[in-house]
């Protein structure tokens, strides 16, 4: 039992998918400018990771080596389908402002990688259960970047007003910047910094290490 | 036609504004040669793959596409991702395959680069655009085409600063990943600066 929570916890911190298996950025970085698609970004990919790792760890022994490519992206691309037709139905506006990228689930290496590296060789529990922890360690990553971003951008968090900012009278001055491209790119990189100097385990080893200096005699 | 162009390479660059292809932009660009070829790959395949996308959709699966067979009403445009991946699948294998027979040289310079490419989320993101801007024909070869150019202009930059940031002494934490984030992030910036130029 405490093997298969394993799979569950591990990808949080210390195997995320984000910050260490670089898989599944593309997504993470762009809906994050507010926490409401951020969120909603993620359960969407919890989901698919979790279905596509169990239908395909489940019919595993049938899938022919040659193929299993397009099988993988096949089911793949029809839960997607799925949960594109879903949102559009109940959540209109964010699936508006998700565009694109509720469709680039298809082609997110996380689900792909995680099929391949995970699913194609395990049964099914451990396979759901693997999807469900690098779901939540990828949501991880998306909510605390979606925060700082909506909260610093624009002063709120899931539209209520934490930060009454000046234009309504309040002391705040938004950080346009939050709200463009570069600052994702900037926050992630400062989250991995962090994660590496609170668990040095993951600090990549330098390619070119530098001479200990001689000491002057 | 050319402002099309312009745009897609510059302010609406894929890679550093639209975060498409960023894992791939991440792990291939260590050495400059190796994210030179992938960068030509992207080129050749995204020029073909947005076009015949573009017929496919508003030949088969757009709305009231049907129409001339009396099925006025059949809508298949949610079938738009299966048919889009297979395409791109589809496509890269014929590329592997002539350029395997005609053009040899150019074939192993791409090496294992033109498989990666079915999963490179830059080339599916460039056909999805091309669907919500209602592209026509020609507007989505030039799409395609600056698209294209622009993740290739950005992941040969990045490659080449990555190639000297090696040397660098930065903190422990930051070295590797930590430190590509933070570069893609200042070239994003540097982008996002032409939006203003272009008007």
């Amino acid at each position: 039992m405490a093997a298969l929570f394993r799979h569950v916890t591990s990808p949080l911190i210390d195997n995320n998918p984000v910050t260490l298996q670089i898989l599944g950025i593309c997504s993470a970085l762009a809906v994050t400018t507010s926490l409401a698609t951020a969120i909603t970004m993620s359960i969407a990919l919890t989901v698919v990771l979790c279905l596509s790792s169990g239908i395909i760890s489940a019919i595993r022994h049938h899938i022919p080596p040659v193929i299993r490519l397009i099988v993988q992206i096949t089911i793949i691309s029809s839960l997607v389908i799925v949960i594109d037709e879903f949102l559009r139905a109940y959540a209109f506006e964010i699936s508006r402002e998700l565009s694109i990228f509720v469709g680039l689930i298809v082609t997110n290496c996380l689900v792909l990688g995680r099929a391949e590296a995970f699913a194609m060789r395990n049964p099914v529990v451990p396979s759901v259960l693997d999807g469900l922890g690098n779901g939540l360690g990828y949501s991880l990553i998306l909510v605390v970047v979606g925060s700082i971003r909506e909260l610093l951008g624009a002063g709120t968090l899931l539209g209520y007003v934490i930060l009454p900012t000046v234009e309504n009278g309040g002391w705040f001055e938004p950080l346009s910047l939050m709200q463009l491209a570069p600052s994702a790119f900037f926050i992630i990189g400062l989250l991995i910094w962090a994660i590496r100097t609170r668990w040095t385990k993951q600090i990549e080893a330098p390619k070119f290490a530098l001479k200990q200096r001689q000491a002057r005699s | 036609m050319t402002d099309i162009i312009v745009t897609a390479v510059f302010e609406q660059n894929l890679a550093l504004s639209f975060f498409l292809g960023v894992c791939t932009f991440l792990a291939v660009s260590e050495r400059f040669d190796t994210a030179f070829g992938l960068g030509l790959a992207v080129i050749v395949v995204q020029t073909i793959t947005v076009p015949v996308n573009n017929l496919i959709f508003t030949g088969l699966l757009a709305d009231g596409a049907w129409a001339w067979a009396g099925l006025g009403d059949v809508d298949l445009s949610f079938l738009r991702l299966v048919a889009f991946i297979g395409v791109i699948a589809a496509m890269v294998q014929i590329l592997e395959m002539t350029l395997d027979r005609y053009v040899p040289a150019l074939y192993r310079a791409l090496g294992i680069f033109l498989p990666l490419i079915t999963v490179n989320c830059a080339i599916l993101g460039g056909s999805l655009f091309m669907v919500e801007r209602q592209y026509g024909f020609g507007e989505s070869v030039a799409y395609g085409f600056g698209s294209g150019l622009g993740w290739a202009l950005a992941i040969i930059a990045f490659a080449a600063i990555r190639e000297r940031l090696k040397y660098t002494d930065m903190p422990a934490g930051l070295r590797g990943l930590g430190s590509a984030f933070l570069v893609t992030g200042l070239m994003s910036l540097g982008f996002t600066a032409f939006a203003r130029t272009g008007g």
